[in-house]
């Protein structure tokens, strides 16, 4: 649609004709010669966030008083949110403690870390908090969020190709809760959907402690050819600054400042202004509209736009090359004429990006902006560094009026640094002393059922499907896995079947009890997410969601917690590429748990080889052996049994041995390439109770366990279903290949242990000697609860009146539709005839043969490429509406990779 | 030589490449067109895939049904070419009125994406010619204004001229009336369907294979149909 709206302009690209003579609206400005003037004017700085001896710094820097606008622009860029003024510190830690690795492209620092995955192709991603607006205006604030992330993959030269999100809230059954939720799930869908992303996995997670705080992270993984990797200097003096994208408006303003540096108080419903508002179909364009200009090599420099707005952005891009920078700021398109130098510097208006390019290839820039229907316009020059070798300086009028003259790395990298004070919480020591392990624990056969049944239905283990079918997740058509699986797989070549897995994982209860080891947890479960899909870890990236930093106690958790992560991957070889840290995620004296969320990427050379969660189905007579990866131990402490059945958070978190964990990963890579595994799921909150569920309502097949010696007495059978060990993963093997499986094991030192079959008849899941419970019921216990929590049930009850106006029509083809479809829609209470049919059936089935010695057969068959059937599979049981053996009558549960 | 199957880019279609995969793995060559170029390059048929064509912040094909190329495809649907809408593409031609009734949004009022059971009850069409009547297929669904409606007259036209192609089963995703999930003109060479069948074409990336039979139908009225 537009560009620059000045033909001159395009004539003499960079050379901007003078404004027209100054109106009303530049009389009042503040500009740098008055501001000389002028300097024992009193400005309000400490409303802006910026303390005194900070505020003397920037005067000191200037060698005046600031500007109005050169005041906001500091007040942003020296926000904690912005320079990172208490973590710095710490985080220097990734980059000192950080593995060798060739494969790094860009790391910490830039918009993205950026890692090779082939001769030819990189991969980036990142992971980003956007918790204070979520908390705010949920939609708005979790879609921007979304969009936040998805310009800064795009500013390093790939296209966006999936996000992620890392969603944690207050109690499930608290009001408030009920408020936020729908609406950040539905802001993340509909941006993430509207901008063409699948949304491959995440995180849903309740505690208290995020009842004033719930944490909005958001992850984009992104490709792009090697050759294609953008940065974000403005180099080349002359260089004309473009603007693009989204026109600049009032919102988002002071939003890190205001928002995401302050803890929240009673004036916090004041806030909602400073919250953004996203458009992602103008994402969309601009998205196509910089790949393109990138594929033409049309750009020197990029930048995208997000907290701190056009400051950031300027600074940054100037601050990287060394060089200066002419704005004509009234050349910037506005949303409101009446916005002011300051507001229009500081707007977090979305979906920009700042470009720098030659002034001979302005023509062709503006032309593709134009194509793609973006707005475009130069808004400047690149100035060269002083002759004294000094960097450039940031030259920006207003209507003739220079209202900014600072040197852009003080902004940038000359901000203010904090070793803040940290003290070890005073109730640590006692919190770690009260021991989940000595909580009363089930003890009977019925007890373990009940338990059992509860524990998957509690909101943290229940089925997460009413959140992720708001997301789309085949656009794009490249989703190997999505979740529930425990990696989101992406192919980015289809003609060799590379693909990378991704997976992010945080347990802010064991950060509570333990901020280093309990970020090591946190690392070691995403590294192990990634292991058991058959890939090889990579990189690593982190969002720190913490309290005040100007807590001492929070500081301590979080220079733990960053101690942890950087020991962690120094110990399993793969370097950090970069993250986000997220501090003030506290309401008045109360922090939020400690809550490191950690992503992990890993390469898969050929996604056919990936390797799913759930049992798989076998025609009649066959089934598959199940192992059990790594040793258990009594492991309560910080466990979900603890929290949902005792309300008790206490003791020390689960051993971690990251040398075992890269054991592990090694074994069930090479595994999963000769085929060995039929399924393999990761053993974490819930222990393997809630493994053995998940693996068998994937796909409809279930399971016959049988306890170890030492665990077959007493409360043990409890301990061996719900402890929450770390390193541990449950492996379904085909029949045949037990013998060499187990010697890879013994190979690796990984142990190991047989702990039953796959049971693709018997539609129940059974623990020899304790219970047996119909998947159906399962099921029902398993997806009933978000349902009811948020609200499907009024959706599936529209759906069935809508299902039964449909049968007015006299076709006798959907005269019967209501009976099939009201049990299979209310999601609240599925299938609950078959479930107990099922039930029935299965009591006839009695104690496995096999289990007792497992049966090796010669079978040769490679069982393993079955996995990829579930979907003929899905489709055959599609037509058998009796809901038999793999599947009910449920479309919803048919071998379900709806549920993915 | 290969029939030639035009793939429509709008600003913010979302599934065009997926479009375009599909057309290639069925045996035909895909042929990106683009929204503001009236010239179909001689193509065979048309898919008009799925997204959000202009944010769809208006009604959904609202603004796209004005689109230049829009307005040869109007005409050459009229003159038999055969037109596939997915979703958005289906949105579009209701609002072009190649196609009768509306799409509304869904009556749970959620965005929703699942694997969903369709019952193909009209294989006279140029996209389901190589289905059996009654066959069920397998592909996703994934709409947020997927809700089909039309005045009874019309619904009850539709239903006695068998021009229902597809129907929900064992489910109705966002209560489209009587389970409507594909419709087609009166010709049979304009199909709208609302669930994705260029998301049903390879064992790794889909639920089935089932959403093939879309692409295959197409060519095989293309060879059996006069040149």
């Amino acid at each position: 649609m537009t560009t620059h709206p000045d033909p001159a302009l395009r004539e003499t690209p960079g050379v901007v004709p003078q404004a027209g003579p100054a109106d009303e609206w530049a009389l009042g400005v503040d500009t740098v010669p008055r501001a000389a003037g002028t300097s024992e004017e009193l400005q309000p700085y400490a409303e802006l966030g910026l303390r005194d001896d900070e505020y003397d710094r920037i005067r000191h820097i200037l060698g005046r008083r600031p500007t109005q606008a050169e005041l906001a622009m500091y007040s942003i860029m020296w926000s904690e949110h912005c320079s990172y003024k208490s973590s710095k510190v710490h985080l220097r830690q990734f980059g000192e403690k950080a593995p060798p690795s060739d494969r790094l492209l860009a790391g910490i620092g830039e918009n993205a870390g950026v890692v090779q995955v082939s001769d030819e192709l990189a991969v980036t991603f990142k992971v980003e908090s956007h918790n204070h607006p979520s908390f705010v205006e949920p939609y708005q604030g979790a879609a921007t969020g979304v969009g936040g992330i998805v310009r800064d993959i795009l500013a390093m030269g790939a296209r966006p190709v999936a996000v992620m999100d890392p969603l944690r809230f207050g109690a499930a059954d608290h009001p408030d809760t009920a408020r936020v939720l729908p609406g950040v799930v539905a802001g993340v869908g509909g941006y993430g959907n509207c901008l063409g992303l699948p949304n491959i996995g995440g995180e849903l997670v309740f505690d208290p402690s995020y009842q004033g705080n719930p944490l909005l992270n958001a992850l984009c993984l992104g490709v792009l050819p090697v050759s294609r990797l953008q940065n974000k200097a403005a180099a080349g003096p002359g260089n004309v600054v473009v603007l693009m994208g989204a026109k600049t408006g009032r919102d988002g303003i002071g939003g890190v400042s205001v928002l995401a540096s302050a803890t929240f108080d009673e004036g916090s419903e004041q806030r909602r202004p400073a919250v953004q508002v996203g458009d992602p179909f103008t994402e969309k364009l601009l998205i196509e509209a910089c790949l393109e200009l990138y594929d033409a090599e049309l750009v020197v420099g990029i930048q995208d736009l997000g907290g701190a707005g056009l400051t950031c952005a300027l600074t940054e891009t100037a601050a990287a090359a060394g060089t200066g920078m002419r704005v004509w700021l009234e050349r910037v398109p506005l949303r409101e004429p009446s916005m002011e130098p300051h507001e229009i510097l500081a707007s977090e208006s979305q979906e920009r990006m700042l470009l720098v390019v030659t002034p001979d290839k302005l023509e062709a820039v503006l032309k593709t902006a134009e194509k793609w229907g973006v707005l475009a316009t130069a808004i400047g020059e690149v100035t060269a560094p002083s002759p004294d070798g000094q960097p450039g300086r940031l030259l920006i009028t207003w209507r003739d009026q220079l209202v900014v003259d600072v040197p852009p790395g003080s902004l940038v990298d000359d901000g203010p640094v904090y070793a803040r004070p940290m003290r070890e919480p005073a109730d640590l020591i006692l919190l770690q002393a009260d021991r989940a392990e000595t909580l009363p624990r089930p003890s009977t056969p019925e007890a373990l059922r009940e338990t059992l049944l509860r524990m998957i239905a509690s909101p943290n283990l229940a089925d997460k499907t009413w959140v992720t079918e708001q997301y789309d997740r085949y656009v794009l058509g490249n989703t190997v896995l999505a979740q529930p699986e425990d990696s989101g797989v992406i192919r980015i070549d289809e003609r060799t079947g590379l693909g990378v897995a991704l997976s992010v994982d945080g347990n802010g209860r064991y950060a509570r009890l333990d901020p280093y080891h309990g970020t090591k947890l946190a690392l070691a479960e995403a590294y192990r997410n990634v292991a058991v899909t058959g890939a090889k870890p990579i990189a690593v990236t982190n969002c720190l969601n913490f309290g005040s930093p100007e807590d001492p106690g929070v500081m301590w958790q979080f220079a733990e917690a960053v101690r942890g992560l950087a020991d962690g991957c120094l110990e399993l070889g793969i370097p950090v590429t970069g993250g986000n840290v997220s501090f003030y995620n506290q309401t008045g004296a109360a922090p939020i748990h400690p809550t490191p969320v950690v992503g992990v990427l890993g390469v898969l050379d050929n996604v056919a080889d990936r390797v799913p969660m759930g049992f798989v189905p076998r025609p009649a007579g066959d089934h598959d052996q199940l192992f059990l990866l790594g040793e258990t131990h009594v492991e309560l402490s910080g466990s979900e049994w603890a929290w949902v059945t005792h309300e008790h958070l206490g003791g020390i978190p689960p051993q971690v041995d990251l040398a075992r964990e890269r054991q592990l990963a090694e074994l069930l890579a090479d595994a999963a390439r000769v085929g060995h595994l039929s399924s393999a799921h990761d053993l974490s909150d819930g222990g393997l109770a809630q493994s053995l569920v998940e693996s068998s309502l994937r796909r409809g097949v279930g399971a016959r366990v049988v306890l170890p010696e030492h665990f077959a007495d007493g409360s043990m059978p409890f301990v061996f279903l719900f402890s929450e060990s770390a390193g541990r993963v449950l492996v379904s093997v085909p029949r045949g290949r037990e013998k060499a499986f187990t010697a890879l094991c013994a190979e690796r030192g990984v142990p190991w242990e047989f702990i039953g079959v796959t049971d693709p008849a018997g539609g129940a899941l059974e623990v020899h000697g304790q219970f047996r419970i119909g998947l159906d019921e399962l099921r029902e216990a398993h997806t009933a609860t978000l349902p009811r929590l948020f609200g499907g049930a009024e959706a599936a009850r529209v759906e069935v009146e809508a299902t039964r106006t449909g049968t007015t029509t006299v076709l006798p083809a959907t005269a019967e539709q209501p009976v099939d479809v009201d049990p299979a829609e209310v999601d609240a209470e599925p299938i609950a005839r078959a479930g107990s049919a099922a039930a029935e059936t299965g009591t006839e089935a009695t104690v496995p043969a096999e289990v007792t010695d497992a049966p090796v057969t010669d079978d040769p068959a490679d069982e393993a490429p079955e996995a990829a059937a579930t979907t003929t599979d899905g489709s055959e049981d599609g037509s058998g509406p009796d809901g038999s053996a793999t599947a009910t009558g449920d479309p919803d549960q048919r071998p379900a990779p709806d549920q993915r | 030589m290969t029939a030639r199957v035009g793939v429509v880019t709008f600003p913010g279609s979302l599934d065009d490449g997926d479009a375009a995969r599909a057309v290639r793995i069925a045996g035909a060559e895909p042929v990106r067109l683009w929204h503001g170029d009236p010239d179909l390059h001689g193509v065979d048929a048309v898919v008009l895939p799925g997204g959000f064509s202009y944010g769809d912040y208006l009604r959904c094909g609202a603004i796209a049904r004005f689109a230049p190329v829009m307005e040869t495809i109007v005409d050459a649907a009229r003159g038999g070419l055969p037109v596939l809408g997915i979703c958005n593409g289906f949105q579009i031609l209701c609002e072009a009125h190649l196609l009768p009734g509306a799409l509304t949004r869904n009556q749970h009022l959620h965005f929703r994406n699942r694997d969903q059971v369709l019952r193909i009850e009209a294989v006279g069409t140029a996209w389901t010619n190589t289905f059996q009547p009654g066959q069920e297929v397998l592909v996703p669904v994934k709409n947020g204004e997927g809700c089909y409606v039309a005045d009874p007259a019309t619904l009850d036209r539709l239903e006695a001229e068998g021009r229902v192609v597809a129907r929900y089963v064992g489910g109705n995703p966002n209560g489209s009336q009587r389970d409507i999930a594909a419709i087609t003109n009166d010709a049979g060479n304009v199909v709208g369907i609302m669930p994705h069948p260029e998301h049903a074409v390879e064992e790794l990336t889909g639920p089935s294979l089932d959403g093939l039979g879309f692409f295959t139908s197409v060519l095989k009225h293309l060879v059996g149909a006069p040149a």
